[in-house]
């Protein structure tokens, strides 16, 4: 039997990069593959070449064992391939329906549209009500959109990129399923991923890349987490060592009453949020993206001013009416969870990145004059700490991966020392060497007497380090508990909350 | 076949500061042919537009009489335009501080003291500012576009100016004309260069220019407008307060027209007439964007400007050339400077 998709000494070279060197893999028809590598591996090209958005430089693709030139997206979709990408493409303010008719070469009539994506969602268990206004969605809701969207169009693969990273344990299940029964009907499914335990779960083969080349093809069933990651790597994967005994100290940031409108439309209100964070704790803040989260971290780490100041205490002081550079005096330093454009500005340098937010704690100024021989030195002492792979200081921050520039943010955070860091989705996108390293300098920095609060969508991050948990549901945040006496599924029925609610509700004219 | 235009993965760094220089060669090349289709002597039209003026010492200077009030408006609308705040109102601005400067010398007019100018010059600053606070206030307290208000208070402050010296401030021994007395020698920029009508006016701009680069290139207050114009986010995360770099940025740009306008009026023309600039504050955003919103980069650009609007003259009186021909010159340069900085930043592909 011809291979569904068949990748042939694919090379693809971007300047000063070879992002895909060889590459070589096949898809079986009805083969859940995995495509699995570090952040910049290479993966996320590989496949933007086989949806028709990249070309290669050399080698070949072919489709049912015919040689194919894969020009443009739609090209893709004429044969059959659709893709699911990260980062939905979906209009707000528009209907389901709607949303997937733009998507569409050839959408047909809205009516009969809407009654094909009721069959079809409702068939592959991704139930969907076609006239709903996408804003009103979940995040896991969003992605059934997108799923049917493919389904749709009859595909013959389909490439389903980080699906899962959005999603709470239930969902996941949930979606594991539909891709299963995808797969069980002749369509082919390439998963990219870096999650081990995800693709043990799912996936029937795997190939495994490294610096844009492939290091091994390996049945995930026969193979250990840890084995895959040590391919994947390529080192020994260090792993989080946690402190035995917790011995939190006194409160460092308590959180009393906070309340904070958001200022985006479909953005949601924190409403009577309490928590104390002590020295030397981990306090994570659990819960599944668009719940609050943004407007948490602007509200700690004085991004927004609340009304009532004294809903937040630092060591004791009042803290709440303070901007975020006077936060930081009081040493709250903070970790945004996007990076290019809030944590570090891309087209500034590294030097210019630390002045960004350590100029205030870091004495790098002189009566308005940055001292830049200060600055470069901090900016060095950041770059070897933390193993930042970068050229040089004077690189601009934009051009360093994804792993590379979070871990310089996290360390020019951790190195001013502060009294409260404040830290959102600190490992989201970062591959999993530079994941462990970030939790382990978030360890050590509360071992140090630093309260730290992490606010992360992955559980499995949250529970390897954080001491207790509360979880973030529509703007409110649940009782903290005890990490070492909870269970995921605990955590994840919490994360579901009213989304969960909605999901069993199935559409009544779906049946 | 068919073309495509996609960005490039990163703007090229040749093409970045290429560009002005590719610019004004094309300007010249359309130049080259304009005047042939006119029915002029190219390479003469050329020569007396281009190279004429710098071959004598007054030549020289009334480019840089003129280049001064470019340059003093260009860098303070340039720390704007770096932190997105767009002031395209300078002309309005410049026309205030004229106001105020020249009713100080129409105020002590006769008196005499060395505290005269100093004073001329903080009045025309003020009136700069306080007229850039009108667009800055309504930004921060209501988001009103800045674009709109400040140009549409330019042609409210000519229309003020046009009041006063048809009005109150008329010269009583002026046979009627719409202008103010003549000011007198305490309230005139004292002259540099002998025998020229370059004042000490022309040398300040030029140190202003650098204390800006200063400002912006290694002071804390540049980095923040830079920021802000780069990622309002990033700046918000870093405690920078977006209000006051607006407020900031509009009343530095307004304060340096103000002054380029009270030079003006108590500089080469003496008196407060009905125009004062032609269109100063308007050119000074080309010349913002020729120098590549870089103070040092500006000081070029403004000299280029003044080129051409001295060429422009001098062809007139040596070749006959009519006087729109300036006009379209510095639109052709602004039009192929924005055209090849697009292609510092996308390429044009052919698609099979």
């Amino acid at each position: 039997m011809n291979p569904r998709l068949e990748v042939r000494g694919v090379t693809k070279r971007f300047p000063g990069v070879l992002a895909n060197d060889q590459v070589n893999f096949a898809v079986m028809p009805g083969e859940i593959h995995a495509l699995l590598g570090e952040n910049g591996a290479g993966k996320s090209t590989l496949v933007k070449m086989i949806y028709g958005v990249l070309h290669p430089d050399s080698g070949d693709i072919q489709w049912n064992g015919e040689p194919v030139v894969i020009a443009e997206p739609s090209t893709a979709r004429r044969l059959g391939i659709g893709m699911v990408f990260q980062h939905f493409s979906l209009f707000e303010a528009m209907t389901v329906n709607e949303n997937i008719a733009l998507g569409m070469d050839k959408p047909g009539d809205m009516a009969s549209l809407a009654l094909r994506v009721r069959k079809i969602s409702a068939d592959y268990g991704l139930p969907l009500d076609p006239d709903r206004g996408v804003y009103s969605l979940s995040v896991g809701e969003r992605q059934r959109i997108e799923i049917t969207r493919c389904l749709l169009q009859d595909p013959k693969l389909l490439i389903m990129d980080e699906p899962t990273s959005v999603l709470t344990p239930q969902e996941v299940e949930r979606l594991f399923e539909t891709l299963r029964q995808i797969a069980s009907e002749g369509c082919s499914i390439l998963y990219i991923s870096h999650k081990l335990a995800e693709i043990k779960a799912l996936c029937d083969r795997a190939t495994i890349l490294r610096s844009g080349a492939v290091v091994a093809e390996c049945d995930p069933g026969s193979e250990t987490a840890a084995s895959m990651a040590q391919i994947m790597i390529g080192e020994e994967l260090t792993s989080v060592e946690r402190r035995a005994g917790d011995t939190a100290g006194e409160a460092r940031m308590v959180v009393e009453g906070l309340e904070l409108a958001s200022d985006d439309l479909h953005g949601v209100d924190l409403q009577g949020i309490d928590f104390t964070v002590r020295a030397s704790e981990i306090f994570g803040i659990a819960g599944v993206a668009g719940n609050g989260q943004g407007e948490l971290l602007q509200a700690l780490s004085g991004e927004r001013l609340i009304a009532r100041p004294e809903s937040i205490k630092v060591d004791g002081q009042v803290a709440g009416h303070l901007s975020a550079g006077a936060r930081r005096g009081h040493g709250v330093c903070a970790i945004p969870e996007e990076r290019n454009g809030h944590g570090a500005v891309a087209a500034l340098n590294l030097v210019e990145n630390v002045v960004l937010s350590a100029h205030h704690r870091m004495n790098l100024l002189t009566s308005g004059f940055i001292r830049r021989a200060e600055a470069k030195a901090f900016t060095e002492a950041v770059v070897a700490q933390y193993d930042v792979r970068t050229p040089g200081v004077a690189t601009p921050a934009g051009s360093l991966s994804g792993g590379n520039l979070q871990k310089f943010i996290v360390g020019r955070e951790i190195m001013q020392n502060p009294a409260v860091l404040v830290a959102s989705q600190p490992t989201w996108g970062v591959d999993a060497g530079a994941a462990a390293r970030i939790h382990q300098a978030l360890i050590d920095l509360a071992a140090a007497g630093t309260a730290v609060v992490v606010i992360s969508q992955d559980l499995d991050e949250l529970m390897a380090i954080s001491n207790r948990l509360a979880v973030l549901n529509l703007g409110v945040l649940s009782k903290p508990i005890d990490t070492a006496r909870v269970s995921v599924e605990e955590i994840g029925l919490l994360m579901g909350g009213v989304h969960g609610e909605a999901e069993t509700q199935e559409p009544a004219d779906a049946a | 076949m068919r073309l495509k235009i996609e960005p490039r993965l990163e703007p090229s760094a040749a093409l970045l500061y290429g560009t002005p220089v590719l610019a004004i060669a094309l300007t010249v090349l359309s130049g080259f042919f304009l005047f042939a289709l006119m029915g002029y002597e190219p390479l003469t039209a050329l020569y007396f537009f281009f190279v004429a003026p710098l071959l004598t010492l007054f030549g020289l200077s009334e480019i840089m009489l003129k280049a001064a009030p470019l340059i003093l408006i260009a860098v303070g609308l340039a720390m704007g335009f770096k932190a997105n705040v767009w002031n395209i109102g300078a002309e309005g601005q410049l026309t205030c501080g004229a106001i105020a400067g020249g009713g100080i010398a129409l105020w002590l007019w006769g008196d005499e003291g060395i505290w005269i100018l100093p004073l001329i010059c903080a009045a025309g600053i003020l009136g700069g500012l306080l007229y850039a606070a009108i667009p800055a206030f309504l930004k921060t307290r209501f988001e009103v576009n800045e674009i709109l208000t400040s140009l549409m208070l330019s042609y409210v402050a000519t229309l003020m100016l046009s009041a006063l010296v048809f009005g109150p401030w008329k010269d009583p021994m002026g046979f009627n004309f719409p202008q103010s007395r003549m000011f007198t020698e305490a309230a005139i920029l004292p002259i540099v260069l002998e025998g020229t009508r370059l004042h000490a006016g022309a040398v300040v701009a030029l140190l202003i220019a650098v204390a800006v680069w200063v400002l912006m290139s290694f002071t804390i207050v540049g980095f923040q407008l830079r920021v802000v114009g780069l990622a309002p986010a990033a700046a918000r995360f870093a405690g920078f307060d977006r209000k006051k770099l607006i407020w900031l940025s509009l009343l530095a740009s307004g304060g340096l027209a103000g002054l380029a306008g009270t030079f003006e009026v108590v500089g080469p023309i003496g008196q407060l007439v009905p125009v004062i600039s032609p269109g100063y504050g308007f050119t000074a955003i080309i010349v913002a964007f020729l120098g590549r919103l870089h103070p040092l980069g500006i000081i070029a650009a403004g000299f280029l400007m003044a080129l051409s609007y001295i060429g422009g003259e001098n062809a007139q009186v040596e070749v006959g050339l009519p006087q729109a021909v300036t006009g379209v010159f510095q639109g052709l340069l602004l039009f192929f400077l924005l055209a090849s900085d697009f292609l510092a930043s996308y390429r044009i592909r052919r698609m099979p």
